[in-house]
């Protein structure tokens, strides 16, 4: 909760200078611009707080055509003011026609030439090799599937994205339901997820963290409530994490109250936990469920009783979700649930 | 044709006499008295009059749209907010979107351009008067039913872009989404007519001497935008066409696992969607180069390279879509083409920009109201463009793209470029329509809070987009740290709206105010020779025009277009007409006589409107009933034109005769014809796209199981048609030489060819069984077969009109417009029939 504080403070403080600049107007944004992309507010999803290459190169040229942006437009200001002031017949026909020309036609075009060679090496896709990790992510309205290094001993999971710092990583993106968008603003640029194809975005993360990623398509009621946790972690840690992931599941649970509970009101119907008869792959993977930040994809703190009003009431947290509510189940049984699901570790 | 010559009676009238004047006056006056009385005043087609109407309908579009915008930015002024519910977002940013662009910006475009094309050119009216009536009333009906639904809930909510699957599968999007469909579809409809209507304008209805480089440049910029509308929205009915099969008939153009696929919808939509923002921006261009050389007193610098310029932005805009999808995981070739066009549309940007940057310092300048708002809309404009060179580099636009910076980069466009250039037209234009001048201390202070807000509200955008807020949330977390410059956001939007506020009580205060002299800002083009006391006869006499600012240039111009010294200054005939010229060099070729005031324009768009409403709500057999009802309305209103006049020709003034009639590539119904068919053909090629891109992402076409409609029945269709086209040619060319009867005998076996094709076309895929919800393949290749038989279906009736109108004596071998119309449309069937009934027939068997 600290942290949440400091962002939301830092937040505020940001807030209000934006507030200024804009009251203010462009004249003095080139002064107040670097500095606020500077102070950069939330740190876990922002485009101007990267952890990762792509994230990072794109910061650099996002500064770079601020600037020029600021300055083009400053003396564009000035020069029609200038034009406006000045008194008639002190611009000769053709002294005008070659303010067209150069202003308007040549400058522009060599601008936006080196613009353009400048640019064209970031759209070049990153090299990937088979050896690298591959992670598919696949969107479902309004949650995400993940299936950490596809294949055999593969790690199926929903709603956390974890990734080495420092190794290339292909993720293979699909759409399930309809069309989502799969953005990491800290790590690298958007990239859709679209029914019957498979799109592959390749990154690097650089400095490990918890981060936060969402969905960037408009895809139906609850667009604004699918977001996702990503973990970017050392990679002895996360050679570490495959494995004790792979190993046997937590079973310090099993015999929990809430795995009968489970059970009995059908949840393995929807949901999958490694280890059970629970194998339904329609609803997000629960297993190590007690692991994850967030639930309800990345809306909710982690908390027993989030999960329980979320079990009973899905609808009240996230408007057009598909899992039916269990408004009938004592809030007991969901409590007894929950506590089981948060154990799987 | 016919021997030109006035009667051997005939002596021109004296204007200098005022006796002479004031006869004529009466005349012109009575032939263009508007209609009375509580239902029938709405049957008026003059373009004042229509004008008005739509000018204030898509005003009141705009202000509903504005209010949604409102009611979106309260419920994010907080980090989650409970004010209205995901449900009411969904439909209000939807419904915002689609209004501003649909029912507003380009509507606005017609609805102005309707009002001053006629003045500018020194036309009594447009050619077609009748065709913007029934405009108006379609964008009307279509407008009040999208907009209606929110008050019931049903209101489309899935963004302005429509992408399937979400808003094609019916378990996922209700009734608004066929809303959207069906009634933008009519209004498209619409849309297109006023472009036919306004592209002819331009073109046939200069003044004489009025060659197309002494045009007006606002004329030149409805050409270029017309003609936009026509090739950008076409493709979008397209889409619309497989987007109702697919909710109506489940056939699966975009449901990947039949072998649909999504993208094919994003394609057609930004074909449409990109040039869209040209078409909504080049007309603000056109205001300023209209008001800018007003208030710089002299003459714009480089005017053919503006020309050069909106032609250029034109072409260039229908070949950058693919920077709205770089997203989509497209080829990266294709990114650094589509990056590289979407920056060079910047440089005539630049071009235009700076012409009258140039014309402003060369001149002396009258600081002005107008030009307040021209000049401080460039400046948001340049913020805009420059953030849109951003967005145009790939890397960034994938982080940029579908956040808020994308929403601050169109809305700096948009009002910099739509909409404070159109309170610039405003404050110019409203003494030319009501003859006095708005306040300019209200005008430049709700400037002022319009400026203040519209960068209070948009500029902090740029950065929540960047700190990683998405577009089109109903919410956001109050981590992300972002609730301050959305509250910033919040009250720059209500700023602004009161800065519109201002403007409307502006207007409101209008008719308390005294008239301003004529003329008041002194400009020099054609169509402030509107008087403060209008009359509604446009123009008292038709010009001769020598120079690009006449009212500057041409001694004593004003007089003698008013003492009715140059053509056409009486109506003896008790007519309305107006001149009708040469393409390029605006000869005078003919006196068109145009539409009265009618209800048949009103009914046919009720009608036509019923068509698609009934659609929506599933009730198949009204809508049948309705489109019955169309053709009826259509086919009545149709045998009203083409008129044989009493004589051939009459004397318009200074020894000219003109003929009263013309036919062939000449006459502004042939143009219509062709320009309505080359948006018609466009549609056609959309549908075509979608066959030859489903080819393009399946490894085998048609697809294994999915036997196509064989050779034989296609190839049989297209001889068909084929018989059809050569008949009714041969038609024209016996009746042009007076063999009347059998021109008639090959009319009626082209219309028995055309039925017969349309059997032929769909028994193709009828016998191969192809059933359409199986797969793409069957779905396309039923739906060209479909296209291509409507077409026969259509060509079939006009071809029975044609022989009904030679037999009625209203087509004759000398009259022959009728036959000449149809003809094109016989010219592009044979085309489209060509590419449907080889690609269906004989692709496969290439394939194979």
């Amino acid at each position: 909760m600290d942290a949440d504080n400091r962002i939301r403070q830092e937040g505020g403080t940001t807030a209000r200078e934006a507030t200024i600049d804009a009251i203010i107007g462009r004249r003095v944004t080139g002064s107040v611009l670097p500095a606020l992309l500077l102070a950069a507010c939330n740190r876990h999803q922002s485009a101007l707080a990267p952890f990762g290459a792509e994230a990072a190169s794109t910061r650099t040229l996002t500064i770079v055509l601020l600037v020029a942006a600021v300055v083009i437009a400053a003396s564009m200001t000035l020069l029609m003011r200038h034009a406006i002031r000045t008194p008639g017949e002190r611009l000769t026909h053709d002294q005008g026609m070659k303010l067209v020309l150069w202003a308007g036609g040549v400058f522009p075009t060599i601008l936006l030439f080196a613009l353009l060679a400048a640019s064209l090496p970031l759209m070049r896709p990153a090299p990937v090799s088979p050896a690298d990790l591959r992670i598919k992510v696949e969107g479902e309205q309004f949650w995400w599937r993940v299936v950490t290094a596809p294949g055999p001993g593969q790690l199926v999971s929903a709603n956390e994205v974890r990734l080495p710092v420092g190794r290339t990583v292909a993720i293979d993106l699909a759409g399930g339901d309809v069309i989502h968008s799969f953005w990491i603003p800290g790590l690298a640029g958007k990239m859709d997820m679209i029914p019957g194809r498979i799109n592959t975005l390749v990154v690097r993360a650089d400095k490990p963290g918890r981060y936060r990623g969402v969905c960037t398509e408009f895809c139906g009621l609850s667009h604004a409530l699918m977001a996702f946790d990503v973990v970017a972690m050392e990679p002895a840690a996360f050679d570490g994490w495959m494995a004790g992931q792979r190993g046997a599941s937590a079973t310090a649970s099993a015999a929990a109250p809430g795995a009968a509970l489970f059970a009995r009101y059908g949840c393995g119907g929807c949901h999958a936990i490694r280890g059970t008869d629970a194998a339904s792959a329609i609803g997000p993977d629960l297993s190590r469920y007690g692991n994850r930040a967030t639930l309800a994809a990345g809306i909710l703190p982690m908390t027993t009783a989030n999960t329980a009003a979320f079990i009973r009431h899905p609808e009240a947290t996230k408007p057009g979700v598909r899992m039916p509510a269990f408004d009938h189940m004592p809030e007991a049984d969901a409590v007894a649930i929950a506590t089981y699901l948060q154990g799987l570790k | 044709m016919t021997d030109l010559a006035a009667p051997a009676d005939y002596v021109a009238p004296d204007q200098n006499d005022p006796a002479v004047r004031a006869v004529q006056e009466d005349r012109l006056r009575a032939v263009w008295q508007p209609p009375s009385g509580w239902f029938f005043r709405w049957t008026d087609v003059n373009n004042n009059r229509v004008g008005v109407w739509y000018t204030l309908t898509a005003f009141a579009f705009m202000l509903f749209a504005g209010v949604l915008a409102l009611i979106m930015r309260a419920q994010l002024a907080v980090p989650e907010n409970d004010l209205v519910t995901a449900n009411t977002f969904n439909q209000l940013f939807t419904l915002h979107g689609s209004t501003m662009m649909f029912l507003f910006a380009v509507p606005m475009f017609e609805a102005v351009s309707i009002i001053l094309l006629p003045q500018l050119l020194g036309a009594r009216d447009l050619p077609f008067p009748r065709l913007s009536a029934f405009g108006y009333w379609s964008f009307l009906i279509g407008g009040v039913f999208v907009t209606g639904s929110i008050f019931f809930n049903a209101a489309p909510d899935g963004g302005w872009f429509m992408y399937p699957p979400l808003t094609t599968r019916t378990d996922l999007s209700g009734l608004g989404a066929d809303i959207w469909m069906l009634g933008l579809s009519f209004i498209e409809v619409s849309s297109v007519a006023a472009a036919v209507e306004l592209i002819v304008g331009v073109l046939k209805c200069r003044p004489p001497g009025m060659r197309l480089n002494l045009m007006p440049l606002y004329a030149w910029y409805i050409l270029v935008v017309a003609v936009m509308i026509l090739f950008a929205f076409p493709p979008l009915i397209a889409g619309d066409v497989l987007f109702e099969m697919e909710r109506l008939l489940d056939w699966p153009f975009f449901d990947a696992a039949r072998g649909g696929d999504p993208l094919l919808w994003q394609h057609l939509f930004w074909i449409f969607g990109h040039p869209e923002v040209y078409i909504v921006f080049l007309p603000s261009i056109a205001l300023f180069a209209m008001l800018i050389p007003t208030f710089a007193q002299r003459h714009l610098l480089g005017y053919p390279w503006i020309v050069l310029a909106a032609v250029g932005t034109a072409f260039l805009s229908f070949g950058l879509w693919v920077h709205h999808m770089f997203a989509t995981g497209l080829p990266k070739i294709s990114l650094a083409f589509f990056s590289a066009a979407s920056e060079a549309v910047a440089i005539p940007t630049g071009i235009q920009v700076f012409a009258f940057i140039a014309t402003l310092w060369a001149g002396r300048v009258i600081w002005s109201t107008p030009l307040l708002y021209a000049v401080g809309s460039i400046a948001i404009f340049t913020i805009g463009g420059l953030t849109g060179v951003m967005v145009a580099i790939a890397p960034f636009d994938w982080q940029a793209h579908d956040t808020y910076f994308v929403v601050a980069h169109l809305h700096y466009v948009l009002i910099g470029g739509t909409l404070l250039p159109l309170f610039a037209g405003l404050y110019y234009y409203w003494p030319l329509v009501t003859g006095k001048k708005l306040s300019d201390r209200i005008g430049r202070t709700a400037f002022w809070v319009m400026f203040a807000g519209a960068n209070l509200a948009f500029f902090p955008m740029h950065l929540s987009g960047l700190e990683g807020m998405p577009r089109r949330v109903f919410t956001y977390p109050a981590e992300l740290g972002i609730g301050g410059l959305n509250m910033a956001s919040t009250l720059g939007g209500f700023l602004f709206a009161a800065g519109v506020l201002l403007v409307c009580i502006d207007m409101a205060l209008s008719p308390t105010r005294a008239k301003s002299p004529r003329n008041p800002w002194n400009a020099g083009t054609l169509e402030w020779l509107a008087h403060p006391d209008d009359e509604d006869w446009g123009i008292r006499s038709v010009p001769l025009v020598t120079s690009r600012y006449p009212i500057w240039d041409q001694p004593g111009f004003v007089d003698r277009v008013d003492q009715g010294r140059f053509f056409l200054p009486d109506a003896e005939e008790g007519r309305r007409e107006t001149i009708i010229t040469s393409v390029i060099d605006a000869r005078p070729i003919q006196v068109a006589r145009l539409g009265m005031p009618s209800v048949i324009p009103m009914i046919t768009a009720v009608a036509l409107g019923s068509v698609f409403i009934l659609t929506t709500y599933h009730l198949y057999w009204w809508a049948l009933a309705g489109a019955v009802a169309t053709l009826a309305a259509v086919l009545t209103w149709l045998w009203t034109t083409a008129e044989i006049p009493e004589k051939p020709c009459k004397p318009i003034g200074h020894g000219l005769v003109v003929p009263l009639y013309l036919s062939g590539p000449s006459a502004s119904g042939w143009w219509a014809m062709f320009i309505t068919m080359m948006a018609d053909a466009t549609a056609f090629s959309g549908l075509l796209f979608g066959y030859y891109f489903f080819w393009t992402v399946h490894p085998d076409w048609p697809p294994p199981g999915h036997a196509g409609p064989g050779r034989f029945w296609p190839l049989v269709a297209l001889a068909l048609t084929i018989a059809s086209w050569a008949a009714t040619v041969g038609a024209r060319e016996l009746n042009v030489r007076g063999a009347v009867a059998a021109a008639r005998v090959l009319l009626g076996v082209a219309l028995l060819a055309s039925l017969a094709s349309i059997a032929a076309g769909l028994a193709g895929p009828w016998t191969s069984g192809l059933v359409p919800s199986a797969h793409s393949y069957p779905a396309i290749v039923w739906t060209l077969a479909i296209w291509t038989t409507a077409h026969a279906g259509i060509a079939a009736i006009c071809q029975g009109y044609t022989l009904a109108r030679s037999l009625a004596g209203r087509m004759t071998p000398e009259y022959d417009a009728d036959l000449r119309n149809i003809t094109v449309f016989l010219h592009f069937l044979l085309a489209t029939a060509v590419a449907t009934y080889l690609t269906i027939g004989l692709f496969p068997e290439l394939r194979a």
